[in-house]
């Protein structure tokens, strides 16, 4: 490892334009003769739009046009897709709900457009949107799964009856009920995943620049994936043809999968701009945020696992309710599916597994991938149910999950998965270590003498990132690739730029990738830079999502050096008259192992675009590209344990201490990576004591802002206290498994855990506000 | 935002008389709230007056018993002045749990007691320590101030321009805040003046705004000690229940939060 190679703690390049305020957002882009969308969003859940009066609105001061859900379908832009296809158990594809991008007839949550008003500002958009008169014929809503199922209850999609989405079954039922019925132990539990609102610190936006003479769109957006959205622009919404269309997705600022999807703004932007034919901008608030970011979470699960009488799991199953809010959002089908029944098997031997899940429609905000994406909600089951065991079976939490850890890899699972390598004991051993687990029983009792309840609790926890491979995927119903494209050109003068498919949106590439190229060519990352987000400078790529930029973008880099590197070689040995088998790569020269012969990078790259003196046959230049498909997915796991005291008076949790211990394979970037670590863990304990996005009754919002929706602040949090243990992923060659979703996955079930633990009492939903836990300790 | 007409006022009297003249006029202290709700268009003021920049409503006195504070002092000068600290150490205590630190640089005393929203902090302190509130015409116990949620005795125009606090012997408050406003879910200003009397106050509990806690009042009276309100019952009944606290659980606040604010005051 060099100064700035692989495993070193370089400090981020892309820091210095965010901390000076230098970076450049969509919203930061200014148009020539750019107008101004604001949308008019249906303040009812569920309502008949009977008539829309724009008249008054249209005489208004800058009012460019007022355009309405009717239009957008009478041209002809498609339907917002489901990207990923799932197969009802009774072999029915599901049911999909038809969702233009703005509703001309039946509008299904709170905050779905049903116009959009283009102004020559933001505000004189705003004041000819109030003037806009929406005649709504109000209808029955429905906002919670149990009772969107009920025989009777109000009907979103005629598509879907009884509102079901699908009822997807993985596993073999039979085995499980064998194993139920020899079982010398069940434990039961019911459990709710708390929808939460994703709440990137950029509200989305979006710029659509029509060229009438050229024919040609660009579209500045909030993505994590700019190749995936004109690719469904185009293939799906009718807008340009791929080479008509320019997506730049610029810096974004955070995204936790609620940028992964292609919005209804984007396809109005696109659409508008050519209808008025001047650019046209929108960038959302936090309102709309709230209203109109595809959520996360929501599960209503039930659950049983049955265990032998030495403690050994024999059988699980599990049925869970997934709200899918009002519309299937672009991956939402997988989200319950492959992302979630498929890690029921944890860190666990589990000899059979069943799930079955019902997706339903409410009439709320659409349901979606969010940091973590069906894992954390198949992690935290997974590891209450162990806690509940524990408790239930009277054994210590730690070692009963011990005593059923798999620690033979390969380990093929009974819903799909073949977990690679691992280490299940030594995560566990370095986290009990780090909490001085052997000694909490002191530190309670202690606790207890001041009146203090303190509570340890355990998750081990295991993810699948990288979503791969493409074949496997494809198999599985996913409308996607799920490989990374890459490209590494070396300047005339030896400078680099590495361009890439994946795109950074706070993760820090343009210091890991660069580190990667430090570490194989001994340059400084100064002379190196990442070019990103931009369909037309950069060849077709999957994007970012899934922890997997590392493991999938990354090795594409790699893929694409090692090409580079060997016509370089092929230069220099040509260049010292040496065998290209001696030709060796140290401190940015090329050198003949064993001698004082060598040749600088710059010297290579002149040479390779001078094309003076090329080997024979050589085509000059030096640019070399690859595309990248993974042979399985990665599997990070780790183990989370947190210490904490409740206060009985108030409820109020107070934490001790929190240890990490987390393999990720190898790290490129220690310093990133416990960055990364620390958001993750604070979402997971955002989950698990303050987020809750809830809706009352009849589908109206409760949490629409940062003044009712409780987002973890730094005091909410802990001083965390990481450490790594590592087996490096055989899957790719760096050996990366993938770092950013694990804190989120693992974080929620550790906090309950414990606060159960001090308590005394099993039972208790996210989040564990101070009001909820006071009831609990205190309910008969 | 709608359009609106903005004074920066240097004087009490000229605040009063641009308001006299506007139609319908706002009085802007630290903005942080009559910013927010014009930002999301739920107020419309054709003027909005300043008093921010009005020298004679800066400033802390300590004069005798009695510790005045100016309307528009921010909560950030309250917490790091002297006079204050010396005081009545509970009025540093709350400011420095009421909001953030960029509330704390805006946000003023005056702003909070005018707007009396039932979960702010600063009513509270006014109520259980038997507060004036000097306005430019007059002065107003704060007993008689605090009208119930978001209202006040204050006339239209009127503006205030200080709060005197009489030196309390003892005085603590204790605040479970609000997980998302940081405003309190439940507060607590227990007070126990210099001739022995008893005050205690709640904010955050009570569906009528800030309000006296009779039954803790009498139990500390005759016993200042946080054991003394071990039996007192608060029933839930008018208390506030929303996401984030039932209204059992503000009844328990208002009980727990007042015994720790004793053992706070000493």
């Amino acid at each position: 490892m060099g100064v700035e190679g692989i495993g070193a703690r370089v400090v981020r390049k892309e820091d210095k334009r965010f901390i000076t305020g230098k970076g450049r957002y969509v919203d930061d882009i200014k148009l020539q003769g750019m107008t101004h969308a604001h949308f008019i969003r249906s303040p009812h859940a569920h309502a008949k739009v009977k008539g829309i009066d724009s008249s008054a609105a249209l005489k208004m001061p800058g009012v460019v046009a007022v355009l309405t859900g009717q239009e957008i379908v009478n041209d002809k832009v498609g339907n917002l897709i489901c990207g990923w296809a799932i197969t009802s158990k009774d072999g029915s594809p599901m049911k999909m709900g038809a969702w233009p991008a703005m509703a001309p007839e039946t509008v299904r949550f709170v905050g779905q457009a049903v116009a959009v008003v283009i102004a020559d500002s933001k505000n004189l958009a705003r004041d000819a949107a109030e003037a806009v008169v929406v005649d709504y014929e109000e209808l029955p809503a429905v906002a919670d799964v149990h009772a969107a199922i009920k025989a009777g209850a109000p009907q979103l999609h005629p598509e879907a009856p009884g509102n079901q989405v699908y009822d997807w079954v993985l596993g073999d039922e039979a085995a499980v009920d064998a194993a139920f019925a020899k079982a010398a132990n069940v434990v039961k539990l019911d459990v709710t995943n708390n929808r939460l609102a994703p709440n990137a610190m950029e509200p989305r936006a979006a710029i659509a620049d029509y060229d009438a003479a050229e024919e040609h769109f660009t579209l500045y957006t909030t993505s994590q994936n700019p190749h995936v959205a004109r690719l469904v622009l185009s293939a799906f919404y009718n807008i340009a043809p791929e080479h008509k269309l320019r997506v730049i997705a610029p810096d974004v600022g955070g995204g936790f999968g609620s940028k992964i999807f292609i919005y209804p703004e984007e396809m109005v932007a696109l659409w508008a701009s050519k209808k008025v034919g001047r650019p046209v901008k929108w960038t959302g608030d936090r309102t709309e945020a709230f209203l109109t970011d595809a959520h996360g979470r929501d599960h209503v699960t039930h659950a049983e696992m049955a265990f032998d009488a030495s403690n050994k799991i024999t059988g699980f199953k599990v049925k869970t309710y997934a709200n899918f809010g009002a519309y299937m959002s672009l991956f939402s089908s997988s989200v319950p599916t492959y992302l979630y029944a498929t890690l029921l098997s944890g860190q666990y031997n589990i000899p059979a597994i069943h799930a079955e899940v019902i997706g339903v429609y409410t009439n709320t905000t659409p349901v979606d991938a969010y940091r973590g994406a069906g894992r954390p909600e198949a992690s935290y089951l997974v590891e209450r149910l162990m806690e509940t065991a524990a408790r239930q079976l009277k054994v210590d939490p730690a070692a009963l999950r011990r005593a059923n850890f798999i620690t033979q890899f390969p380990h093929q699972t009974p819903v799909i998965m073949a977990y690679d390598t691992g280490d299940f004991n030594a995560s566990l051993d370095a986290a009990m270590k780090a909490i001085d687990y052997a000694g909490f029983p002191a530190r309670k009792a202690q606790a207890k003498s001041q009146g203090k309840l303190r509570g340890i609790g355990v998750s081990c926890y295991i993810e699948a990132c990288g979503i791969a491979p493409s074949k496997a995927v494809g198999s599985l119903g996913a409308g996607v690739g799920l490989w990374e494209s890459a490209e590494v050109r070396v300047n005339p003068v030896g400078t680099i730029e590495i361009l890439t498919g994946s795109h950074s949106h706070g993760q820090g590439h343009e210091t890991t990738f660069c580190q990667l190229v430090a570490d194989r060519l001994g340059v400084p990352i100064s002379q190196v830079s990442i070019v990103h987000g931009d369909t037309d400078k950069v060849q077709f790529g999957m994007g970012t999502y899934g922890s997997r930029s590392a493991a999938v973008g990354l090795t594409a880099i790699l893929k694409a050096m090692e090409k580079m590197e060997s016509k370089a070689k092929k230069i220099a040995a040509h260049a010292l008259e040496a065998s290209e088998a001696d030709i060796v790569i140290e401190n940015g020269e090329f050198k003949v192992t064993g001698t004082d012969k060598a040749i600088a990078l710059p010297m290579v790259a002149l040479a390779a675009y001078t094309a003076h003196n090329l080997p024979d046959g050589m085509e000059p230049g030096l640019k070399e590209s690859a595309f990248y498909d993974p042979s399985n997915f990665t599997f990070p796991a780790g183990a989370y344990i947190c210490e904490l005291e409740v206060d009985a008076g108030t409820g109020k949790t107070t934490f001790v201490n929190f240890v990490a211990a987390d393999d990720f394979g190898r790290l490129i970037n220690p310093m990133i990576v416990e960055g990364q670590v620390h958001g993750g863990l604070a979402q997971g304990i955002g989950q698990a004591l303050l987020e809750h996005a809830i809706y009352d009754a009849n589908g109206q919002p409760v949490t629409a802002s940062f003044m009712d929706y409780a987002m973890p602040r730094a005091e909410d949090l802990p001083s965390f206290n990481l450490s790594h243990t590592t087996t490096l992923c055989p899957g790719n060659p760096l050996g990366i498994k993938g770092c950013g979703e694990a804190g989120a996955i693992g974080a929620s079930a550790a906090v309950i855990n414990a606060i159960t633990d001090a308590i005394g009492k099993n039972n208790l939903e996210m989040p564990a506000t101070p009001d909820r836990v006071w009831r609990t300790i205190h309910a008969a | 935002m709608y359009q609106t007409t903005y004074h920066r006022a240097s004087s009490v009297d000229e605040a009063a008389s641009l308001f006299g003249k506007s139609s319908e006029a706002k009085f802007l202290a630290g903005g942080q709230t009559l910013l927010p709700v014009m930002k999301q268009r739920l107020a419309s003021p054709s003027d909005v007056i300043d008093l921010g920049k009005i020298r004679e409503l800066q400033g802390v006195e300590l004069s005798g018993d009695t510790l005045t504070i100016k309307a528009a002092t921010t909560y950030h000068d309250i917490m790091q002045n002297a006079d204050v600290k010396k005081a009545i150490p509970a009025i540093v205590h709350l400011t420095s749990v009421l909001g953030d630190p960029a509330v704390r640089y805006r946000g003023t005393i005056g702003g909070s007691i005018a707007n009396n929203d039932p979960a702010a902090d600063y009513p509270a302190a006014l109520l259980a320590l038997g507060a004036t509130v000097k306005t430019n015409k007059r002065s107003i116990a704060a007993d008689d101030f605090f009208k119930g949620l978001f209202t006040t005795a204050l006339e239209d125009g009127e503006i205030i321009t200080a709060i005197s606090f009489p030196v309390p012997a003892k005085a603590g408050y204790e605040k479970m805040r609000h997980p998302a406003s940081r405003f309190a879910l439940t507060g607590v200003f227990v007070a126990q003046t210099k001739a022995g009397e008893v005050r205690v106050a709640a904010t955050g509990a009570s569906q009528s705004g800030v309000m006296r806690v009779g039954a803790i009042e009498a139990a500390l009276k005759s016993n200042w000690s946080p054991s003394a309100i071990d039996n007192v019952s608060i029933s839930a009944n008018g208390l506030l229940a929303d996401i984030h606290g039932t209204a059992e659980y503000r009844a328990n606040l208002v009980k727990v939060l007042a015994q720790r604010a004793v053992a706070a005051a000493g």
